[in-house]
């Protein structure tokens, strides 16, 4: 190692023009990517329980057939030239963020193991230093069960703390909550990736 | 499939904590729990590319994005972006964004009594060329005063966003000027305990870079996470 990581430091609260993307919280592209269209929303709260409303949060996940649309996921599964896998949306005032996306197909873990299909989440915010990164994994999906990420959390609270929570569909559409929590009771788990 | 080369973990000295008292916005919003660590996979070293121009036209100019020039000193700033092992980064997108000469930013929440510019909107963004080179024109920012604590003012600063070539490598930090008296006092900045990382955020006057008779130039390289050498474990 030659040189020193240039350190992260807060986003603050005057992002918005810098880091607006107003088509990035859908990642369908209005519909053509292929898959299970699905929508994501929650809020984002912190050690009062008060709404986060000065935040970005960003998504990074696999299409539909669980592949990355990156050249390091050399799996022979189908690309979708209609689904990058990047979303960014920021907290209203209400602390709420949402998303239109794809429910993502298992990908690869470690070894021989399969990850549970997840999407990779990111928070930024003032107030935050550094970001947080957590994963959001879908109810009632079988391959929870085994999931090495979810697995290697012991307490099951915590572990809860990264599934989404079915919603009533929107028409045909199915609907997840995720509520992020930044600090106290209901604190959401958050990676050293 | 090939094994995954992991990137580097974060030294901690050369980051800064999540709760840092001095920073007041960080009492409430820094997790308690320390964070999780996970080994990382396909989700981690793989991350959105724009090398196809997704996220549109590069906007380098600040200065030309109103009907008249912005007030202030004219700033080129410009860099490369690498990792830590001295790689350069192509086709990555830094976006960037800052207040105007006069210490305001042109938002709804900023409150600040100093005039806006209708000349200066303060957002940008580049994608690197080959050699993770980047440049920027625009306006020198001013310093501002925030709620923090009594009679305390940011120093001047420009926020950068980059993603590197993965979820892994994403970073948002800010960028100061050398010899600022506020850096001293600025619990943002000094919530880095590693002197030489903290001073990694100081931009350098470079007068190479500098246009004669037309703008001072300042350089600032920025590094993302390099990679273990060798991936930790053989392909399955």
């Amino acid at each position: 190692m030659t040189r020193t990581a240039t350190p992260s430091q807060t986003v603050g609260p005057f992002f918005h023009d810098g880091l607006s993307r107003p088509g990035w919280s859908d990642l369908t592209g209005g519909g053509r990517a292929a898959g299970q269209v699905i929508r994501i929303a929650g809020r984002l709260r912190d050690g009062d329980g008060a709404p986060v409303d000065d935040a970005v949060i960003e998504i990074w996940q696999a299409n539909a057939a669980g592949r990355y649309a990156h050249p390091e996921d050399r799996q022979e599964r189908p690309l979708d030239p209609a689904f990058r896998g990047f979303g960014r949306a920021f907290t209203g005032r209400d602390g709420g963020y949402a998303f239109t996306t794809i429910r993502p197909g298992p990908v690869p873990g470690r070894g021989n193991a399969w990850q549970a299909p997840h999407i990779n989440v990111a928070v930024f915010a003032r107030g935050l230093l550094k970001r947080l990164t957590t994963r959001l994994y879908f109810p009632a999906e079988p391959l929870n069960e085994t999931d090495p990420v979810l697995n290697s959390i012991d307490d099951p609270a915590l572990r809860r703390t990264l599934l989404a929570v079915a919603e009533a569909a929107e028409g045909e559409t199915p609907r997840y909550r995720f509520d992020i929590v930044l600090q106290g009771e209901g604190e959401t788990v958050f990676f050293a990736v | 499939m090939s094994g995954i080369r992991e990137y580097r973990r974060e030294r901690a000295t050369g980051q800064p904590p999540h709760l840092h008292p001095p920073y007041g916005s960080t009492v409430k919003r820094a997790p308690r729990r320390p964070p999780h660590p996970i080994v990382q996979t396909l989700s981690e070293v793989t991350g959105p590319g724009f090398a196809d121009g997704w996220a549109g036209p590069d906007r380098a100019d600040l200065t030309r994005q109103g009907q008249g020039a912005p007030i202030g000193e004219r700033i080129i700033l410009a860099g490369r972006v690498l990792d830590e092992d001295g790689r350069p980064v192509p086709r990555t997108l830094i976006e960037l964004w800052q207040c105007n000469a006069a210490g305001r930013y042109r938002h709804e929440r900023d409150q600040h009594d100093a005039p806006l510019d209708p000349n200066f909107f303060g957002a940008g963004q580049v994608v690197t060329g080959a050699e993770g080179e980047y440049r920027f024109l625009t306006i020198k920012p001013g310093a501002y005063p925030w709620r923090n604590s009594d009679n305390a003012w940011r120093p001047a600063h420009i926020h950068f966003s980059l993603f590197g070539p993965a979820f892994a490598t994403r970073l948002v930090t800010q960028m100061y000027f050398l010899g600022d008296p506020l850096l001293a006092l600025d619990p943002i900045f000094l919530s880095i305990a590693d002197e030489e990382a903290r001073q990694s955020l100081v931009a350098a006057y470079d007068p190479a870079l500098s246009q004669a008779e037309f703008a001072l130039g300042y350089r600032f390289d920025i590094v993302l996470r390099g990679r273990e050498a060798t991936p930790l474990e053989a392909a399955p």
